[in-house]
């Protein structure tokens, strides 16, 4: 009886490994890695709709958390180890990535996917050469999110398109440190995606800029002197404590708990602060274009969480039906069936922005496309420069530098050392860097 | 009186281990000085060539060193200072009879099995968050400001953090070290009259000393690696970035395996320096 039972039990086995190697003869197996974002899990959770349509491709999934990814991402292509079909990256590596031909270009993806939708500013950041090299998945700029019933409390009305000068004199008005009410939240915490993101951003709108055309760095120049007053003048005087460790998720709970009158940060903060489930606030928060200061830049970066393919995928075909799918707009519709418009995949086509089904759920909307139309990796500063991207330099070093000078900047936010001694040290650090890679 | 057989069939014997043992070694190492003399840039496409002692000159002349020894000297100073001093009063007292004695003993030895990053992190979330942990608690309970311990003390945090997870080390050492002292010898000492701090300045302290020795030695070569504690609560920001901390920037965060490989062979240098030092102190101290 037991022999039998376990002899039935083999022979299923061998039978299910058996099928399971006849239908691999025919599947493609795609290995996707990607990013622990909200967004991205949820596409995982609609893949059926993708290979109900191509049952002879099948999907495996590798998410990982975005330090990680990017290290796991950043080997695999550096070390051409081919482990991955399809990669979910940014606008930071894809110019980089796309110039040294480890991309694959995407300029052939079916008339249907419609390039032509995908909103300038975001095509032009994963654009090199007029190829593009990945799909946008969802996009972010940054803005201004403020308390109107503070605002309204101070007396002031933010416009549509601030100066920093006004967010200084609103940030003032709003201060009320004896009810833990502080003007304005900002990132303090060191790393290039976080402080020295929202501040390369912000030095743009001041003129500044990382580099010269000849690759010199530019951190002795007055307009990083002015950047970098600016910043620690709000954040000394209007600021919560702690703020050289606060990033983007500590600023976020203190908003959501009603402690700051300001938050300049990602546009997709916008759908966390405006839901009543977690934000305290929700109904009095209001939206403004990032700050600028008349120079015709203003404070506002650009993202986009992307999906590409490394060259040395074996499964090109594949994988290219995934990423049109994936980014198209019939996706878009799909989650918005499943999930309702206001959690679609925001930031990439101008479609989405114009159906009203859309602007009606996200009253951020506009706001957000707004950003993003104002951001222009091609040309993001005020004086020209040799590189692209809004608040990073596409250049393989910028990670590490930024880093090690966000990490001085962070010392001055916590009172460690002055603006200067700061800007002089991001100065050596940089110009170290530089000469190590060889400019 | 060993055959030229048994000799040779000894040395077969003890060969996989010791090609083992030299690969395990030897390979890594070989690696880093291949790597320290080449231009080596993964994102820009790899290898670019020799470039003899540029990575050396550099990595020493870059604004980040000199800080960063003496960030790493800081805290393996303080770490020592504070193990050490502490190691030996927990000892002394561990060492008298009392109830529960192995209960306690448990207790005090528990830290060095919590693992670094989690002792990081507690350390981290529930007793330095200038809002939600517990010395903030603490402070404000007494009307003071709560301190920002990571950006305002980064050091002494670090020091802090580390000590507790080294002090019970340095404690079961020095308790064994006392437990193997002549009980007669202070109780004569007592009966000629020599006041309690005597007898632990000329009988325990001296008694002691190889075992101080070792535990300086020993922790010194542990903590002139560590790296988790500062990854998980600084980054190496507030001035708390080591020559390991360094080390890993240069190579994970400026994709510069060239540079980093020159770091760490001057890592292995310095370690090497302190060991050979500390060895001919052990030498001394257990000859006499």
């Amino acid at each position: 009886m037991k022999l039998r039972t376990s002899l039935c039990v083999a022979s299923g086995l061998a039978m299910a490994a058996a099928s399971g190697a006849f239908a691999d003869g025919h599947a493609t197996t795609l290995t996707i890695a990607t990013v622990n974002n909200g967004d991205m899990i949820r596409m995982q959770g609609l893949t059926e709709d993708f290979t109900a349509q191509n049952p002879d491709i099948a999907l495996e999934w590798v998410t990982l958390e975005e330090n990680v990814l990017r290290q796991r991402v950043t080997q695999d292509i550096a070390t051409k180890g081919g482990q991955f079909d399809v990669m979910t990256i940014g606008t930071y590596e894809v110019p980089i990535w796309g110039a040294q031909d480890w991309l694959v270009s995407l300029n052939d993806l079916p008339a249907e996917w419609d390039a032509d939708d995908i909103l300038p500013a975001i095509r032009g950041g994963l654009t090199v050469d007029g190829e593009l090299y990945a799909a946008p998945f969802y996009g972010e700029s940054s803005m201004v999110m403020y308390r109107t019933d503070l605002m309204e409390a101070a007396g002031l009305e933010m416009p549509d398109a601030p100066t920093w000068e006004f967010i200084g004199q609103a940030a003032e008005a709003m201060t009320d440190k004896d009810n833990e009410i502080y003007g304005i939240c900002l990132r303090g915490k060191a790393g290039w995606g976080e402080n020295m993101a929202f501040l390369t951003a912000m030095s743009n709108s001041f003129g500044a800029r990382w580099f010269d055309e000849s690759w010199t760095p530019q951190f002795d120049s007055e307009a990083w002197a002015n950047t970098l007053n600016t910043y620690m003048n709000l954040m000394t005087n209007y600021g919560p404590p702690g703020a050289s460790t606060n990033g983007f998720n500590e600023n976020l709970s203190l908003f959501q708990q009603g402690k700051c009158g300001m938050w300049i940060d990602a546009t997709v903060a916008a759908s966390f602060v405006t839901n009543p489930d977690d934000s305290t606030v929700a109904d009095s928060v209001g939206f403004a274009l990032a700050p600028d200061n008349g120079l015709g830049k203003r404070g506002n970066w650009l993202w986009a969480w992307s999906l590409a393919i490394p060259a040395g995928s074996d499964a090109t075909d594949a994988a290219k039906k995934f990423v049109a799918w994936a980014t198209s707009k019939d996706y878009t519709a799909l989650v918005a069936e499943n999930e309702g418009w206001a959690n679609v995949p925001p930031g990439t086509r101008t479609s989405l922005y114009l159906n009203p089904a859309y602007t009606e759920a996200a009253s951020f909307a506009e706001m957000t496309l707004n950003s993003i139309n104002s951001a222009d990796p091609t040309a993001p500063t005020v004086d020209p420069v040799p590189y692209t991207g809004v608040q990073f330099v596409a250049i393989p070093e910028f990670a590490g530098i930024a880093t090690q000078v966000g990490q001085e900047m962070s010392a001055a936010l916590a009172g460690q050392q002055t603006v200067e001694e700061a800007l002089a040290k991001a100065q050596a650090i940089t110009t170290d860097e530089m000469e190590a890679a060889g400019y | 009186m060993a055959t030229q057989q048994s000799r040779s069939a000894a040395r077969l014997m003890m060969a996989p281990a010791v090609i083992l043992l030299l690969g395990w070694m030897l390979v890594p190492l070989t690696m880093t000085l291949y790597f320290s003399f080449k231009r080596y840039l993964p994102l820009r496409g790899g290898d670019l060539g020799w470039v003899g002692f540029e990575n050396y000159t550099r990595f020493v002349t870059s604004s980040a060193f000199w800080p960063s020894v003496q960030a790493t000297l800081i805290i393996v100073g303080g770490v020592l200072a504070i193990t050490v001093v502490f190691g030996v009063l927990l000892a002394l007292l561990l060492d008298q009879p009392m109830w529960g004695q192995g209960v306690v003993r448990i207790l005090v030895i528990a830290p060095f099995f919590v693992m670094p990053t989690v002792s990081a992190l507690v350390w981290k979330n529930m007793f330095m968050d200038p809002v939600n942990g517990l010395f903030a608690h603490l402070w404000t309970a007494f009307g003071a400001a709560p301190v920002e311990w990571l950006s305002q003390a980064s050091l002494g945090s670090i020091i802090m953090i580390v000590s507790w997870q080294w002090l019970p080390f340095a404690t079961l050492i020095l308790l064994t070290a006392i437990q193997s002292l002549d009980g007669e010898q202070l109780e004569a000492a007592e009966m000629d009259g020599a006041p309690p701090l005597a007898r632990f300045g000329f009988i325990i302290l001296p008694h002691l000393s190889r075992a101080i020795t070792v535990v300086v030695l020993i922790q010194t070569i542990f903590l002139l690696s560590i790296f988790a504690e500062i990854f998980v609560t600084t980054q190496g920001s507030f001035g708390t970035r080591t020559l390991t901390y360094l080390i890993f920037q240069r190579v994970l965060e400026s994709q510069n395996v060239g540079l980093g490989s020159a770091g760490g062979i001057y890592a292995v240098i310095l370690a090497n320096i302190v060991a050979i030092f500390l060895m001919r102190i052990v030498g001394k101290n257990l000859d006499t």
